[in-house]
């Protein structure tokens, strides 16, 4: 019984240590101003959607009163984090699955290098190709342009796809596109109307996990854009007021870039270890 | 050639243009998008190539390469890498892997608890930095009134140059304790029941069925989860970038951080890229370790 105590007191502590933090931060983007910076912090306030508003440029009148300069620039750029990610997650998903299957299912010649080959260019540090990427780009003009951070992280989740939809594809018996074919499907046709389908949870997961990878990057949107093309994170951190940080702000912006991420972390939780480990660990 | 043998060289022929078209874009994205530009950087290293002004470019030789491997301070900055290395994956394993045996025995909500602790890992590294930042403040943030509930003094957790590196060290703790404990879980989950019955039987102790029975059987993905965080920490930017941009002072300073600094501060782009490679080597030598494992994992 003790044991059971001291059990669920660890527990609790846990959840509180990982979740307070999130809680916080939710809680702050409702807050009215002088509440945000109150010494002692307030766990009991009257809550305001003043912040939402202003991210979303609905109350202008409002916040130049409270010495916000300008249009915030979140929503064109949320919109971009929304198309850039969409974009590379479908180009990643849909190469990476075509991959998967022939490495699943052929013969290919030095299979174990080419995956070797695959799964290292996902190691390499982003800042180290961060760097050549800058100078190429900067020639063929692909700095601050959608294109150019669609093909950046269409490569980065690309080496993730293809391992993860390998071992989706591994555990689809042979047997069934064999089936297929001796009823007469070509190849292509058994893995369109065979495969596919079978693999389709597999899939979803895939492409919940690019989306969060490339939902949450940072660093090449830091280096490569700097407007048009500018997603959420960079300018999330870039949010300041004429009063300093304007962290009423940042915690609506925070908290709006987060419920998505939550949202997805729920739908593929039965997949977090296998997406986690590029496929390593089944279960 | 009859009819029959024709059908099957035809058949081997549509099988290998298959493969082509189907492994064939996603080679040619990774070699367009990862292989040339490290060849390109690899030639810039060699220079004295800066991308902000247009001046002729010159070949330095290994000018480039000396110079970093002679700089005081880049030592230094590796020093305080391989420190926040060795704290923060340190207890992140201690943590992790001792609430995955918390964790173990399944009760009512469990699914939910689980998922509910590995939100953080999930979520955008340069926006938890932005909000630790705000809950570290050192006058109005909350966390100093959390400690001071236990009669704990003001802590300037990102100002103190003492303290500032493990107050990032924190950070990483709390957003990847649960990837340890994810890796954990899913090994522990894996150990038969029935071994640890018939160790019961033998009225073994507690302490010899965890290292005889739990330790042995969940090591390799043990393994697995550190070599997974120790790449991760060695590469980290985000946080550091966002919390402290490598203050106060440069006591924060990681590889990652200066070599940001070098090529888009200063602009040294040549020599940037040669410390880029000397980092390279270093990630590839880990990956490598990693990838290793891998197999090796896989195959049992």
């Amino acid at each position: 019984m003790a044991r059971k105590i001291i059990k669920g007191v660890l527990i609790g502590l846990a959840l509180f240590f990982f979740l307070f933090p999130i809680y916080w931060i939710v809680a702050t983007s409702f807050k009215q101003w002088p509440d945000i910076f109150a010494i002692p912090p307030k766990f009991i306030f009257t809550s305001t959607a003043l912040h939402y508003k202003a991210l979303f440029n609905l109350n202008l009148e409002e916040m130049a009163k409270f010495g916000q300069a300008g249009k915030s620039l979140f929503p064109p750029r949320f919109i971009n984090s929304i198309i850039i990610a969409g974009l590379s997650t479908l180009l990643s998903v849909v190469l990476g699955t075509f991959s998967a299957y022939a490495f699943s299912r052929f013969k290919v010649k030095g299979e174990g290098d080419l995956l070797f080959f695959i799964l290292s260019t996902r190691m390499l540090p982003p800042i180290v190709v961060g760097i050549p990427f800058f100078v190429l780009y900067r020639a063929l003009h692909l700095i601050d342009t959608h294109v150019g951070l669609i093909l950046i992280y269409m490569t980065f989740n690309l080496p993730f796809a293809v391992w993860l939809m390998k071992g989706f594809i591994d555990e689809i018996p042979k047997e069934f596109e064999e089936a297929a074919m001796v009823d007469g499907y070509t190849r292509w046709e058994a893995f369109l109307k065979v495969i596919l389908p079978q693999a389709l949870s597999g899939i979803a997961a895939t492409a919940v996990f690019c989306l969060i990878t490339a939902w949450n990057e940072f660093f090449f949107a830091l280096i490569l854009t700097s407007e048009r093309a500018r997603t959420a994170p960079p300018s999330i951190a870039a949010v300041q007021g004429t009063s300093g940080i304007n962290w009423g702000q940042i915690a609506a912006g925070v908290t709006v870039f987060l419920v998505p991420v939550v949202v997805f972390t729920f739908l593929v939780r039965k997949y977090l270890a296998r997406g986690l480990t590029f496929g390593v660990i089944k279960r | 050639m009859d009819g029959k043998a024709k059908a099957m060289h035809q058949k081997a022929l549509g099988e290998y243009r298959l493969k082509l078209y189907f492994i064939g874009p996603t080679l040619l994205v990774l070699i367009i998008m990862n292989i040339f530009p490290l060849i390109w950087s690899l030639g810039l290293s060699f220079t004295n190539y800066s991308s902000l002004t247009s001046k002729q470019i010159s070949f330095v030789g290994f000018a480039n390469y000396s110079r970093i491997l002679r700089d005081p301070f880049i030592w230094k900055y590796f020093q305080t890498t391989a420190r926040f290395v060795i704290v923060a994956v340190g207890i992140e394993f201690l943590l992790g892997f001792g609430l995955a045996l918390l964790l173990k025995e399944q009760f009512k909500g469990w699914g939910l608890v689980t998922t509910l602790i590995l939100v953080p890992m999930m979520l955008s590294p340069v926006v938890v930095g932005l909000f630790w930042t705000f809950i570290m403040d050192a006058n109005f943030g909350v966390l100093n009134f959390l400690i001071s509930l236990f009669g704990l003094k003001k802590v300037l957790w990102l100002t103190n140059p003492h303290i500032a590196l493990y107050s990032v060290a924190l950070v990483d703790i709390w957003m990847w304790t649960p990837f340890v404990m994810l890796i954990s879980l899913t090994g522990l989950l894996a150990i038969p029941k029935s071994l640890y019955e018939a160790a019961d039987i033998d009225m073994a102790s507690w302490w010899f069925k965890f290292r005889k029975i739990t330790l042995p059987l969940v090591s390799p993905l043990l393994v697995l989860a550190v070599l997974f965080r120790v790449i991760d920490a060695f590469k980290m930017f985000d946080l550091v970038f966002i919390m402290t941009g490598g203050g106060p002072g440069d006591v924060t300073e990681t590889v990652s951080m200066s070599l940001y600094r070098l090529a888009f501060n200063k602009f040294k782009t040549g020599e940037s890229c040669a410390m880029a490679y000397i980092i390279l080597i270093l990630i590839i030598a880990l990956s490598n370790l990693l990838i290793r494992w891998i197999n090796r994992t896989k195959a049992a």
